[in-house]
């Protein structure tokens, strides 16, 4: 599997999980040098998504130990190669899920490399040079510079860190349905967490009346009052459910847990869309008659393609879009994860990369 | 239930009509209201037989009214218009397909989808706005206002025209929607009965490549040699579908059968589209990764609006799209219903009503 390739000459630091206890402990390790591709960027900030917690637990069964999570990335670029366009030294930036794919494929040749067959992710994936990947839970990162993207000026780095998979996560499925140029949809959020809180906040920036709908009844004054949320539904209401039938355009399904999804595909319009980015581990189940009955879609979308991505982050410097973020020191990563487990956080933790003490 | 179907409206009529959960069709007196200034009345001549009307004849979804007359393929001949119709006269060649009503105002009657109506009114066993229960195309006469009717152009035999008018725009619907009909793309059609043979004729008419996936290896020759389409694939046979992954730019998915997604999935391309059109009773298990991996959708769709249906039939017309039918007597139907459980039609059974419908049977 994973080589040792002799040009891995960089020490780094960083924050890594041995086995499926999914502890971290601080780790170092090897990078590449910086090849003529490359850049090299000192990280600042590092969010923490939940496929951190899957991949350091090992949840899905594809962890290669020891495992440097980590794609929510951004920093300042410290070294470019002599082939890279568009950054120089002192840029912030960031860096997502990819660190490689094939850039020959349909998909890459149309900036949607994020479904090229070939994709490697910023961490436990395989790079080209056969090395496992490392993601942001450490000090420096170098990564070609065709998978960086800029970090507008007017955007914090600690709360822009998220928007690299959060945010692109949510962007992309509203761009793909014309949500982002035109205004005046009425458009619903399921899950009130990393994800659906930016897609609230993108819904509003846009011009559209958004629906949140969750099992907490609790997060409805959140929704409205903090995160501007037009109406709130509590999907185990059947009076609200009722109510609400047949009201909504495109509907963003962010819900990784089982959950039943006729009462929310009869929410939407005739030709309406439910969109799904939350990845449940088992099949869901699938009633056909709402599709059929109202020409409805099902869709599912992962991340977005590198050029979407730099899109998003235009967008959010644009209208000052952030993450709602709980900046945390790199030795309390555990805790983090534990409270992550139990939807503790609004809506996500960043480690602070940039103040931690280099790992002994 | 105070009026009897006999006596509620003016006009009598005669047909076939289940009676119970039997499913057993026999002669039925009733009628029908007089020609309302936007109605149509037309003589039935052809009415196909689409497996919804088995279902309800059996009263398999909960929703049968009995008496309840079928037949939503209904073809004929129009022998009286009211005074404010203004593009059908009588000796038309015309057609009614699954629904009669909608409410005209909703956003869906306002975008020519009546069929979204959520007070759509359907062609039979279905409470018209007077309150008396629709009766199907299973008869001698029919009255319906002129929206819902279609125009067939002389091109089309009225036999063969009939059953497009459920089957065929079952599939043309979707096909446009969700932009199948694009030369050059690759579509999968899986089932091939009366739906899916639709599918691959308007396919092929689009200039779209189409593959069949079945479950029966013994319908590969007729697939290809008989409806022209371009290869077939055994769902079982697991060498063969992998042969074809990732290959299909869009999906009609016409089975009604409890069947496994995931597979069908992984034949779509990223991006993707896989739209069912046969309506399993049971939720289908659905694998949620499987379609945010590629960008995948799933969709569905339900016949189509009044407006796509003539554009349906104008279409078939004139690209000789027509569906393969056995034509049956009246008196024949209880076994085209026993030989229907049994796919044993290709494709579709049409009654010849006007020849051997007689009120005295």
């Amino acid at each position: 599997m994973a080589k040792t390739t002799p040009n891995h000459t960089q020490t780094v630091s960083g924050w890594a999980a041995h086995d499926s206890s999914g502890k971290i402990t601080p780790y170092t390790f090897k990078r590449r040098e910086n090849g003529g591709t490359d850049v090299t960027i000192k990280i600042l900030y590092c969010g923490i998504c939940h496929t951190d917690v899957h991949h350091a637990k090992d949840d899905w069964g594809i962890t290669m130990y020891p495992v440097v999570p980590g794609h929510e990335i951004t920093g300042v670029i410290t070294k470019v190669g002599s082939d890279v366009e568009g950054f120089k030294d002192g840029d912030k930036v960031g860096v997502g899920c990819l660190a490689a794919s094939c850039l020959d494929c349909e998909y890459c040749k149309t900036d949607q490399e994020n479904y090229c067959e070939k994709l490697q992710f910023v961490y436990n994936g395989i790079f080209w040079d056969g090395s496992i990947t490392y993601g942001g839970y450490s000090q420096m990162l170098v990564v070609d510079y065709r998978y960086v993207v800029h970090i507008p000026e007017s955007l914090p780095m600690d709360a822009a860190a998220p928007l690299l998979c959060a945010g692109i996560t949510v962007f992309s499925p509203l761009k793909d349905h014309g949500l982002v140029s035109t205004a005046g949809k009425r458009i619903g959020v399921v899950g009130l967490g990393g994800l659906g809180h930016m897609a609230v906040k993108f819904g509003k920036a846009f011009g559209h009346h958004v629906t949140v709908i969750s099992t907490s009844p609790s997060k409805q004054a959140e929704a409205k009052e903090r995160l501007g949320a037009d109406d709130f539904i509590i999907s185990t209401n059947p009076d609200q459910l009722q109510a609400a039938k047949r009201s909504l355009d495109f509907i963003l399904d962010t819900v990784s847990a089982d959950h039943a999804l006729l009462p929310i595909l009869e929410l939407l319009k005739v030709n309406g869309t439910l969109f799904i980015v939350g990845a449940p581990d088992k099949p869901l189940q699938l009633p056909a008659f709402p599709l059929i009955f109202g020409k409805r879609s099902i869709k599912g979308g992962i991340i977005g393609g590198i050029k979407e991505t730099q899109e998003m982050l235009d967008v959010c410097g644009k209208h000052n879009i952030t993450c709602d973020i709980e900046l945390i020191k790199a030795d309390t990563i555990n805790e983090a994860f534990q409270r992550l487990l139990k939807n503790d956080v609004r809506y996500r933790f960043v480690i602070d990369i940039a103040n931690a003490s280099p790992a002994t | 239930m105070a009026s009897k179907p006999e006596t509620e409206h003016p006009k009598q009529a005669f047909g076939w009509a289940a009676r119970d959960t039997s499913g057993v069709l026999s002669p039925f007196k009733f009628s029908r209201r007089e020609t309302g200034e936007k109605d149509v009345a037309f003589k039935v001549l052809f009415c196909g037989i689409c497996h919804s009307d088995l279902h309800m004849a059996k009263n398999e979804w909960g929703s049968t009214t009995y008496p309840v007359v079928p037949g939503h393929e209904v073809a004929g001949e129009v022998t009286e218009v009211g005074s404010k119709v203004k593009n059908i006269k009588v000796g038309d060649r015309v057609g009614v397909g699954c629904m009669v009503g909608s409410c005209h105002s909703c956003q869906s009657c306002g975008e020519d989808l009546e069929n979204y109506c959520s007070k759509m009114i359907q062609t039979y066993s279905s409470k018209n706005v007077d309150g008396t229960i629709t009766y199907g195309g299973y008869s001698d006469t029919m009255v319906v206002d002129e929206h819902f009717i279609v125009r067939i152009p002389d091109a089309l035999s009225l036999d063969a025209a009939a059953p497009l008018l459920c089957a065929g725009i079952t599939v043309y619907s979707p096909m446009k929607h969700f932009g199948f009909d694009k030369p050059g793309l690759h579509i999968g059609v899986v089932g091939l009965g009366g739906l899916g043979h639709m599918a691959v004729k308007f396919a092929k008419a689009f200039g779209v490549k189409v593959t069949v996936v079945s479950t029966s290896p013994n319908k590969k020759k007729e697939a290809i040699e008989r409806l022209g389409a371009d290869s077939f694939v055994v769902s079982r046979e697991q060498d063969q579908m992998k042969a074809v992954m990732g290959t299909f730019d869009g999906i009609i998915d016409t089975v009604s059968a409890l069947h496994p997604l995931m597979p069908l999935l992984g034949l779509l391309k990223n991006n993707g589209k896989l739209v069912m059109v046969g309506a399993p009773e049971k939720p289908l298990e659905f694998p949620v990764f499987s379609l945010i991996v590629g960008r995948k959708t799933i969709g569905g769709s339900m016949i189509g609006g009044m407006k796509e249906t003539q554009e349906m039939i104008d279409f078939a017309a004139k690209h000789g799209v027509k569906p393969d039918i056995e034509v049956v007597p009246v008196d024949y139907v209880n076994t085209a219903m026993e030989r229907l459980v049994k796919a044993d039609v290709k494709y579709r059974f049409v009654i010849d009503i006007g020849n051997t419908m007689k009120a005295s049977s």
